[in-house]
């Protein structure tokens, strides 16, 4: 009972930094629906990844830029960076159509931010990987495949 | 990973880089431990940036960001010795938040 109630008191206590962390506007609430919803990272393919942004078209967009490597030589840390050149970008999504889920991550940026993120994602097997951005309300890609070699010897 | 968050701010030109490194195991649920157990789920679900309360950046992250996230962004704006305040909250309903400063 003892250990129950613990874990009863810290969930609480977990939610109530996240309600803070909302009332102060670290959070915007539109975050905590995904939070909850987590539909994002559940989607296994690419429509319904797409679908789950809220990108029911999107373009190719040569404005935005993809850059990663040919060949990863660790799966589990493949830099990745994204810069968009399209005007009043206000959200990029990173994902890999061949992990179990499609959806890396999300980052919605603020006024100031510039739309260039760099970060490291894990990959399954050799898979295009697709940059998505949100920009005056359309939805853009591009897209590039990145190889996987198990072992490391270029096969 | 109850580790520091690492955070590199410098600002240029009246633009500001922030490189974050934030220790976290990011387990997937899918790896099995020694003796064949699944190892839970364990991942950052969001994390946030912002610069005087100003929100910069909100970032969702599901479990195929790699262990120990690494993030670059740049912003307008920020002066050396002003405050950046990371949070993150993770699966687990664990959460940290931590204060830097632009150099």
């Amino acid at each position: 009972m003892q250990g129950t109630r613990r874990n009863a008191l810290k969930t609480i206590a977990g939610m109530s930094v996240y309600g803070a962390l909302v009332s102060s506007g670290l959070i915007a609430p539109g975050m905590l629906k995904a939070a909850e919803e987590r539909q994002l990272f559940k989607a296994t393919n690419l429509g319904d990844a797409l679908a789950a942004l809220g990108a029911t078209e999107s373009s190719p967009s040569t404005d935005l830029h993809l850059t990663v490597p040919d060949i990863a030589e660790d799966s589990a840390v493949v830099p990745v960076a994204i810069v968009s050149g399209i005007p009043d970008t206000e959200q990029i999504a990173i994902m890999v159509e061949k992990n179990p889920n499609m959806v890396v991550a999300n980052f919605t940026l603020g006024a100031r931010t510039l739309p260039e993120i760099a970060t490291r994602i894990k990959m399954g097997q050799t898979s295009d990987v697709y940059a998505v951005v949100k920009a005056n309300g359309r939805f853009y890609f591009a897209r590039k495949e990145i190889r996987i070699t198990i072992g490391g010897c270029g096969a | 990973m109850t580790d520091q968050i690492r955070m590199r701010a410098t600002v240029r030109d009246g633009i500001t880089e922030v490189r974050l490194l934030v220790p976290h195991p990011m387990e997937t649920g899918q790896r099995k431990d020694a003796s064949g157990n699944l190892i839970p789920a364990h991942h950052i679900s969001s994390l946030t940036v912002s610069h005087n309360g100003e929100l910069l950046l909100a970032s969702e992250m599901g479990r195929s960001v790699s262990a120990n996230p690494h993030l670059t962004f740049k912003f307008k704006g920020g002066e050396k010795g002003d405050k950046l305040s990371v949070s993150w909250l993770d699966n687990q309903q664990q959460s940290r938040t931590e204060e830097g400063q632009i150099n």
